[in-house]
């Protein structure tokens, strides 16, 4: 057998990575990699970091490579390792913990560093850069303590660190040394555009401000200009640009200027060694946003492997601001010059501004703001050179949905064309991956190829590969979000159907409207068993094969497969005589684990299933749905019975709120409080509702969320009585009933539905009043499923006996 | 009650018609732990009652014609073949079953004794 190549890779970043992802495809097992990274993560996202900041995503969701995907490459990772020493005449690298490797050849992705402005002061405690994982927890933390961040620069990286301390409930001065933010991407139209999206957030902008000083004793108090003003701060986050990370080449004799200086395969001066990325320096120009990046990196995967490849010539920037709420895009040339004329879209109504540069009848830039949708196929037609001259110019910013110019687009595209410049996904990578999976839901490829998983700004490309590589076969209307790959129709299509059709089963449901399964699977099953009850709560059976094994079984399934019950306790208050036979039952089934859960009451743990019917009886307390798809608690705080500050009978409402909505099935769980004033002490403010006393009535919060998303309730109605605190909240989550998707949370549906569109309709007398008589009829209904099953000899055989051969 | 066959033992574990549509039924024999199903045809089909990924119990799976998903992290699992679906990989044991005079019978093997 022919020995294995050595192949090490400096910087465990998404260039480099990638580029050993290329390798891996083009010649497995052909190489014995090793890979060394400073930060002590596996390769993520960098790029989506501002969303780990903002709240929408965690660190676990921006990974890219886990852990287990470097073991089963067979790859040797040294993370929390920093490479100190290239000797490139005995071909090896050595960490600053002491190992030493050697290498055929020698891959430098080393990436950028921040550039700190060496400013007087700079030095003190609150300065820092925003750049990795590391720096986002650092922000996150010194929210917690401080008030107010000041960004310095205005550019894409400083828009999105001031856009995330906002979410983190901190005030933010943006400084920028320009008259206009992100120049260099966008034209002034739009710049100030942006601006004012921005400001309306609540960013407050210092332009033409150039810095002096940062102020403070051993923490940092403000930010000193030249002009003599100053701003207050407690925290200063340097965003002014990067530079590339090149120390380490330097030392080793590798040429820089002042990036690692490479040709057009990624060659550095000294053989065997190849630089990719962000400390890469090609011809004359280091790029630092991700499209190039992965581009290089396929030349250079290529080239190594030696598989024939065209030679790297150099990328054309394009970028995507990404704060939630603004949407801007900014592709190739976007300033007119002599020669360049432009086409213009400026809606002030709806916001919206889209600018198309053409020279010699060839797209070369583009600015699009408040609609990006654009953006990725005017991106392919400024890369492909698309001639337009038989194009209907007006019509290159009109939305081309079914229009077969797309098509035809990507079928001009070259294989390794990036269509995910989040997750480096090419063309021919989605292809392939088309026609052997038989894939045929854009849902569906970007299971198997990550391909629109972070920003799904590619979605519209995706649907046309699939439509130009399974030509009529491939229907369209599956790119509309379908409830599973069991069938083509969406939720709507689906509920309008039940309703025509009167369909009362979830059989009859799937044969009527053409399921591709008999049974259909675990997405679509619960689903229709939700909207079936939802639409005629009187007459459907509930088909418990067709719930999750928590909500069949009344008790939520532990990793063991022992399950954990939780009764209820109204209010979270509770009595000494409950208390006691909680107790007993713990003690005679021994349950190992009795914990207090964050709603306010008792979780006993690890009961085995042939055990509960049996603890259920002993308990005789109603199941407290602890996991189901319903209303679980009303967490409440003491109230004006005891507290000092209490102005309302919090204990007294969530008691009467908890007794109306018990068993209640909703699309997701649903978690409501009740304070007792505006100090919230039940943290009404993250509730799906959440109920606040103020003087002389009551305001109620929707769509609070303090779970994987955290987001802060819009106050949906300010009421008088307690009797209007049920009525508003009955409408309120039968609204949510007859409107939400099946497990979208509230958080998500009033994102989704806008909080004012949901307070029209419960504010109106007349559909709030038509909400409340639906809620009744459901109401009416519901039994206690502890008390059924202790009492139904059937359900105890058929769902909780274990057969236990001796 | 017990038949023997000259690999395996057959053991009588339930009766066909109390055995309900589409619920798994948890088994245990001899430190074995076997998930029986009933399917709406009225197959019987057996398998290990742990989930290759993480041990997820498969007997309190959603089941759908032919497959079981855990419920665990919704592998979907074949209950002929016993293996995972695609995008994920992995296999779980499956159990012979057969019905005689209305009683379900499941096939261990001897191995499993030591």
């Amino acid at each position: 057998m022919v020995q294995m190549k050595k192949l090490v890779l400096i910087g465990n970043g998404m260039a480099g990575v990638n580029t050993v992802e290329h390798i891996l495809k083009l010649a497995p097992n052909k190489f014995d990699i090793t890979i060394f990274g400073t930060e002590p993560h596996p390769n993520y996202n960098r790029i989506l970091l501002s969303y780990v900041l903002s709240g929408d995503s965690s660190v676990n969701d921006i990974v890219i490579n886990s852990y287990e995907w470097y073991e089963s490459n067979g790859i040797t990772l040294y993370t929390d390792h920093t490479v100190t020493e290239i000797n490139t005449e005995q071909q090896t690298v050595t960490s600053n913990q002491g190992v030493c490797v050697a290498y055929d050849q020698l891959i430098i992705a080393t990436g950028s560093n921040p550039f700190m402005l060496p400013l007087p002061g700079a030095d003190k405690e609150g300065v820092m850069a925003y750049r990795t994982i590391q720096d986002c927890e650092k922000m996150i933390e010194a929210s917690k303590t401080l008030k107010k961040a000041i960004v310095i620069g205005g550019g894409l990286l400083g828009l999105e660190a001031a856009r995330g301390f906002l979410n983190l409930g901190m005030k933010v001065d943006v400084v920028h040394i320009c008259g206009s933010i992100m120049e260099r991407q966008l034209d002034p139209t739009a710049s100030s555009m942006l601006r004012e999206a921005l400001e309306a957030q609540g960013m407050n902008f210092l332009l033409e401000k150039q810095s002096a000083e940062i102020i403070g004793n051993e923490h940092v108090t403000g930010l000193k200009f030249k002009d003599g003003t100053k701003a207050d701060g407690d925290l200063i986050v340097m965003a002014v640009g990067i530079r590339p990370n090149v120390e380490l080449a330097k030392r080793a004799g590798i040429e820089v200027n002042p990036g690692i200086v490479v040709d057009d395969y990624l060659r550095t001066n000294i053989p065997n060694v190849y630089a990719v990325g962000e400390c890469a320096q090609h011809r004359g120009i280091a790029y630092g946003l991700v499209a190039p990046l992965y581009e290089q990196g396929a030349v250079l995967a290529k080239h190594i492997t030696e598989v024939e490849t065209a030679p790297y010539e150099g990328s054309i920037l394009y970028t995507k601001l990404k704060v939630s709420g603004v949407d801007v895009f900014s592709g190739g040339q976007f300033m007119e010059s002599p020669g360049t004329k432009a086409i213009r879209i400026h809606d002030e109504f709806a916001g919206i501004y889209k600018k198309v540069l053409i020279k010699e009848n060839k797209i070369i830039g583009a600015v699009l703001f408040g609609d990006t949708s654009d953006g990725t196929r005017l991106m392919q037609m400024i890369r492909n050179q698309t001639d337009i001259s038989g194009y209907d110019k007006t019509a290159l910013l009109i939305e081309t949905g079914g229009n077969t110019n797309d098509s035809s687009n990507v079928a001009e595209m070259t294989d390794d064309s990036i269509i995910c410049g989040c997750n480096g996904v090419s063309k021919g990578t989605i292809c392939s991956a088309i026609k052997t999976q038989g894939l045929s839901t854009v849902e569906e490829v970007k299971n198997c190829t990550t391909a629109s998983r972070s920003c799904g700004g590619c979605k519209p490309l995706v649907s046309d590969l699939l439509a130009y590589t399974l030509g009529d076969q491939y229907d369209k209307t599956a790119v509309k979000e379908s409830m599973c790959g069991c069938t083509t129709l969406s939720r709507d299509e689906i509920l309008e159907q039940i309703r025509e059709k009167e369909l009362l089963h979830i059989r009859e449901v799937m044969n009527v409207l053409e399921w591709k399964t008999a049974e259909g699977c675990s997405k679509c099953r619960p689903a229709l068993n939700y909207y079936l009850a939802m639409i005629n709560p009187t007459e459907y059976v509930d088909d418990s094969t067709s719930r999750f094994v928590n909500e069949r079984m009344h008790a939520n399934i532990q990793k063991d497969g022992t399950y954990s019950v939780i009764p209820r306790i109204y209010g979270g208050v509770t009595n000494p005589a409950e208390l006691k036979r909680i107790a007993e039952v713990a003690e005679k089934f021994n349950i190992p684990t009795v914990k207090f859960t964050g709603g306010q009451r008792l979780d006993l743990l690890g009961v085995k299933k042939e055990d509960l019917t049996q603890v259920w009886e002993a308990l005789d307390m109603p199941s407290g749905y602890a996991y189901g798809k319903a209303l679980r608690t009303v967490k409440t705080c003491v109230g004006q019975d005891y507290c000092r500050f209490g102005t309302a009978d919090s204990m007294g409402m969530g008691i009467r709120m908890e007794k109306r909505f018990e068993r209640l099935n909703t699309p997701a769980k649903v978690k409501m409080a009740v304070s007792g004033c505006p100090r919230n002490c039940a943290e009404s403010g993250i509730k799906d509702l959440g109920v606040v006393a103020i003087d002389g009535g009551w305001e109620l919060y929707a769509g609070g969320n303090g779970g994987v998303k955290i987001r802060a309730g819009d106050l949906l109605a300010t009421v008088k009585t307690e009797d209007e605190v049920i009525e508003y909240t009955e409408a309120y989550l039968q609204y949510y009933r007859e409107t939400a998707i099946y497990l979208e949370r509230t958080s998500d549906w009033v994102k989704r539905v806008g909080i004012q569109p949901i307070r029209d309709v419960i504010l109106d007398a007349e559909k709030r009043i038509g909400l409340c008589d639906r809620m009744n009829t459901v109401l009416s209904v519901t039994t206690d499923p502890w008390k059924e099953a202790i009492d139904n000899e059937k359900i105890q055989k058929d769902l909780y006996e274990v057969i236990e051969i001796k | 009650m017990s038949l023997q066959t000259a690999t395996a033992i057959w053991v009588e574990v339930a009766s066909y018609d109390e055995l309900p549509v589409n619920t798994g039924k948890t088994v245990r024999y001899q430190g074995q732990e076997v998930a029986l199903f009933k399917l709406s045809n009225g197959n019987l089909k057996a398998i290990e009652n742990r989930c290759p990924h993480k041990n997820g119990v498969l007997a309190e799976g959603i089941v759908c014609d032919d497959h079981v998903f855990c419920p665990m992290h919704d592998r979907k699992i074949q209950l002929s073949t016993g293996l995972v679906q695609a995008p994920d990989t992995g296999c779980v044991k499956t159990y012979n079953v057969t019905v005689k005079e209305g009683k379900v019978y499941i096939e261990f093997t001897k191995a499993t004794f030591s």
